[in-house]
């Protein structure tokens, strides 16, 4: 799944980078986390409140950083596939 | 510190986790001010008619109000904030005539606050969805200008007649401010890709949240808004303490009372390269007004510290030309300096 977290480097964009990594990794999904500053792109993507989260072109999370085990969750629902090994807690 | 005032989680019913945390902030809004007493009493080797006594009571006794009022103010204004959101906000504002839109924009500005890092997609979503720009400076000024925590705050300290007048003069600040930039017809002054944005407009749908849901939202912004707030908030304090202790008595009469008509103009100087947030600055705004300050000119620079500070200006540089942003700053500058020779006169 291609993850793209959309900011402009601000606290809250870097710990929304730094738990949506961590949420990939709990998971056990593969996925590459890509950084997006340029504003006409996040513009693009329609949102107005930042840090944003965008899962396969499609914005999931928009001005807040949930914890890690809800990202998870959101990443999980948006996953094409099941897990292979779901990772516990 | 009183975080632990909010229970983690609310089980069952959140109603019932609502209500307890109610009543032990209410125990404890009971009992800060005895606390401070004591504290002072109860220090070794210290005498409680001490100026140092004083400094250590202003700041127990500041420390412990603003942060319980902190927690019950953020904790509501974000549940009500659930019920709205910036994509209502922005249809509302694209549908209205002049005179209402820019009334509205500076109501809105008021309940829908955002992290400094939104003003820029903000500013770049209602511009390009053809909300005026004069409109679109109206809620950017109002936003940070008066500040929901400021209002209850400032109305804890001074009462609610001087919290009233605060909104009024901060709302009519923002709506001149935005009426003018509308009225020069600066949007050439904007960087030009803002208006060829075209967004797909998808964004998020959203879902009716619960009422859980809507609690923890709120108790997330507490923990993410006190986080960031309290050091602010302590330097704010500590300053506040050590003026009401130790600065002369004549300092600031001399220097920033009623009788010095450039009082007001240079509080709002000196408040523009100054950030703080709103709760950082009432305890010192407090001080001051105690020391002398006339209270107009205190609110001047309280509201020259929120509403203009060099972070924002830096990231509203990427959308707004230099020749914009200066108009920016002095229009909202001119307003406060305004706000505040009013205040004076009527106060």
């Amino acid at each position: 799944m291609k993850v793209k977290v959309l900011g402009i480097g601000c606290s809250n964009c870097q710990t929304l980078e730094k738990r949506a990594r961590e949420a990939l990794d709990q998971l056990g999904v593969a996925g590459e986390i890509a950084k997006v500053t340029d504003l006409n792109e996040i513009a693009s993507y329609g949102v107005m409140r930042l840090p944003a989260l965008v899962v396969d072109e499609r914005v999931i999370l928009a001005g807040r950083v949930p914890k890690t085990e809800e990202l998870a969750a959101l990443l999980l629902a948006e996953a094409p596939l099941a897990p292979s090994q779901p990772a516990g807690e | 510190m009183t975080l632990a005032t909010r229970p983690e989680s609310a089980t069952r019913s959140p109603w019932r986790g609502l209500a307890a945390a109610a009543l032990i902030w209410a125990a404890l809004f009971a009992s800060y001010g005895p606390f401070a007493g004591w504290v002072v009493d109860t220090v070794p080797g210290l005498d409680p008619n001490s100026r140092l006594a004083e400094v250590i009571h202003f700041f127990v006794f500041d420390t412990i109000k603003i942060a319980l009022l902190l927690v019950a103010v953020i904790f509501a204004v974000s549940v009500l904030r659930t019920f709205v959101s910036l994509e209502q906000t922005r249809a509302l504002l694209g549908g209205r005539g002049r005179v209402v839109g820019y009334a509205l924009a500076a109501l809105l500005g008021v309940v829908m606050p955002f992290c400094s890092c939104s003003a820029v997609p903000m500013f770049i979503g209602f511009v390009s969805a053809g909300v005026p720009l004069g409109m679109t400076m109206t809620f950017l000024v109002a936003s940070p200008l008066v500040n929901e925590v400021a209002v209850i705050l400032v109305a804890g300290s001074f009462g609610v007649g001087v919290a009233a007048m605060y909104v009024a003069t901060g709302l009519t600040v923002a709506v001149t401010a935005g009426v003018i930039i509308g009225r020069l017809g600066l949007e050439r002054w904007v960087e030009p890709f803002v208006f060829s944005v075209h967004g797909n407009g998808a964004a998020l749908h959203d879902v009716r949240p619960t009422w859980q849901e809507r609690f923890a939202t709120a108790r997330g912004e507490v923990r993410s808004i006190v986080g960031k707030v309290w050091p602010f908030l302590l330097v704010g304090i500590a300053i506040g303490a050590a003026i009401h202790g130790w600065a002369p008595e004549d300092l600031f009469v001399r220097w920033a009372g009623p009788g010095n008509p450039l009082a007001v103009p240079v509080a709002v100087l000196l408040g523009i390269p100054l950030y703080s947030n709103a709760a950082g600055t009432i305890p010192l705004v407090e001080a001051l007004h105690a020391k002398g300050v006339a209270l107009g000119t205190a609110v001047a620079f309280m509201m020259s510290v929120v509403a203009l500070s060099v972070p924002e200006l830096v990231l509203l540089r990427r959308v707004l030309k230099p020749r914009l942003l200066v108009v920016f700053v002095g229009v909202v500058a001119a307003g406060i300096l305004a706000a505040g020779y009013l205040l004076n006169a009527v106060i």
